[in-house]
């Protein structure tokens, strides 16, 4: 235990020179290019891109559903190469289960594990109030708004309290108002829990509102191009997005992400113009 | 109010007044000697004969006798098209090799085989059953390939990201799933088997409705067999309504 306490307060999560690449030959595209950075202990950490740098391979090598990669993402002293009880995932697309309600899609970890009906539901329970949809528990995910949904996914995963929670994208589709709400409720809960989250995104504010540190990534070939401290003041709520340092650090990673993405745009610009000359 | 429930049972308001007025033209094509009244009986005749079909042709034993042999050959399309389904979604290979001649069965008109049923399995309800389980087999096999198949990847994911084994992972993501689909599949391959198993009782003679159509068109009774063929056709369209209640109870929220 005591080892523990010491080491917690180093990296709960190691990405060290991470590599993938896909395909081969000739059309081998390298998706994450060397890729190190650590997350500490109840430290939320946001890794940002443009769209196509590898956020998602990223986020599927650390949860384990890419095993097959160079490099090493390290739990403690284990190197991750299959999926880790460790780790919570919430993945970019809707992914509850239209066929259980939910309290049952919540539970549905736990019913896995064995824990007892009234005990799962529960802890089921308490993570879908914390997510705020106490009210909706006996409803379908076809009776919810997307938002409602993710929040359901996110219960979910909180569930079976995972020392590291790995969300990908998990707001891309919702409106920016429900987004900054969302980003409420997730700060609440990270501070309540004192949760380890790594969140994959291309959102500057929805990164600068939750996080302690951002990786900004760069475009083909993914690599990290600088990490910065966000240094705004906790407990945080959506208010801080009108402040100045707010402001000052959604201006400082664009200047760092424009040439990215300006270099994603014209990437696709020029694959669409070579299949226009072709086709 | 009444304005709006006629606007909200418009389609079936609509429905109804289009069969009787259809019934209506009928029996006015009959009864002006524009159609062979020998051919086609007028509708009102066709309506008085009912009483006497239902109660001087044993009904009920004749319903209970064609029940019994849908819900047999039904079911044994079930357990066994499920099954063999899952196992084709399983291995590529075999999925590859089979599909297009599982297609085919679907399509064939199977009723016309009955000669070699009736030799393998004798006149009696069991060539009745085994039809139509043959019958019905094809679309099941179909649709359970295809449903669990459609399973969307982010719900696999999720359960890969959850550590389950290869059974919690059918039983709990890729079989729900797919039900959907496979609710369709049993649709689908019911209607084949009630056509197959009717058709069988009338071209062998035996057993429920089928038969009773049979013995009424051979006794020149064609309002009765008209009648008959009404009942067969009004039993069915019940027991499907029932059958997507079922349905709809056993998938909430869908
Ligand atoms: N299974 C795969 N096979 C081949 N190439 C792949 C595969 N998965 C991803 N790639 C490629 O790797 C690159 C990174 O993809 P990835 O999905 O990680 O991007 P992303 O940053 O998550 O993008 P987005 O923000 O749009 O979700 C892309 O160029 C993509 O074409
Ligand atoms: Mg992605």
């Amino acid at each position: 235990m005591a080892s523990n306490m010491n080491q917690s307060a180093e990296a709960a999560l190691v990405i060290d020179d991470v590599v993938k690449r896909f395909g081969r030959g000739q059309e081998i595209v390298t998706a994450v290019d060397h890729v190190s950075f650590t997350v500490k202990q109840g430290e939320f950490v946001s890794v940002i891109g443009p769209s196509g740098c590898g956020k998602s391979t990223l986020f599927n090598i650390i949860g384990g559903l890419l095993g097959d990669y160079e490099g090493a993402v390290k739990i403690g002293d284990e190197r991750i190469s299959a999926p880790h009880p460790a780790v919570g995932m919430v993945f970019q697309e809707e992914s509850t289960f239209p066929w259980r309600t939910v309290i049952d899609n919540v539970a549905f970890p736990l019913e896995l594990q064995g824990v007892a009906k009234s005990e799962r539901m529960d802890r089921a329970h308490h993570f879908i109030d914390m997510v705020g949809l106490a009210s909706f528990e006996k409803a379908f995910p076809s009776q919810l708004s997307g938002g409602m949904k993710q929040r359901v996914s996110i219960a979910r995963t909180l569930v079976s309290q995972p020392k590291i929670l790995l969300m990908d994208e998990p707001f891309a589709a919702l409106d920016e108002q429900t987004r900054l709400l969302l980003g409420d409720k997730i700060t609440q809960i990270q501070q309540q829990l004192n949760q380890t989250t790594l969140l994959i995104t291309h959102n500057l504010t929805e990164a600068v509102q939750l996080s302690d540190r951002i990786v900004v990534m760069t475009y083909r070939p993914g690599r990290v191009k600088r990490i910065v401290n966000i240094d705004l003041p906790r407990p945080r709520t959506s208010d801080v997005v009108g402040s100045d340092a707010f402001g000052h650090y959604v201006a400082e990673i664009w200047n760092d992400l424009r040439e990215e993405a300006s270099r994603g745009m014209a990437d696709s610009e020029s694959a669409a113009s070579r299949r226009a000359a072709h086709g | 109010m009444a304005e709006t429930f006629l606007r909200r049972r418009a389609p079936e308001l609509f429905g109804v007044a289009t069969l009787v007025a259809s019934v209506l033209v009928f029996e006015a094509l009959v009864r002006g000697g524009v159609v062979n009244r020998y051919i086609i009986p007028p509708p009102s005749d066709i309506l008085l004969a009912f009483e006497r079909v239902i109660v001087e042709e044993h009904i009920l034993t004749r319903c209970r006798d064609t029940a019994i042999e849908m819900i047999i050959a039904g079911g044994a399309s079930v357990l066994v098209g499920v099954p063999i389904g899952a196992l084709l979604y399983r291995s590529s290979l075999w999925r590859r090799a089979m599909e297009d001649w599982i297609g085919a069965l679907a399509a064939a008109p199977i009723v016309l085989a009955f000669p070699l049923f009736l030799v393998l399995f004798g006149r009696s309800p069991k060539t009745i059953i085994v039809m139509g389980f043959v019958h019905g087999l094809a679309p099941i096999i179909l649709k359970t390939v295809e449903g669990l198949a459609s399973t969307r990847p982010v719900l696999i994911n999720v359960g890969r990201s959850l550590k389950m084994t290869p059974s919690q992972m059918f039983w709990k993501i890729l079989f729900p799933s797919a039900l959907p689909v496979i609710f369709t599949g049993i649709r689908l391959s019911w209607t084949f088997v009630l056509i197959t198993i009717v058709g069988v009782e009338y071209l062998i003679n035996l057993g429920g409705l089928g038969q009773l159509i049979n013995e009424l068109a051979e006794r020149y009774d064609l309002p009765g067999t008209y009648a008959g063929i009404c009942f067969v056709v009004m039993v069915s369209v019940l027991f499907f309504v029932a059958l997507e209640r079922v349905e709809a109870w056993l998938q909430p929220g869908r």
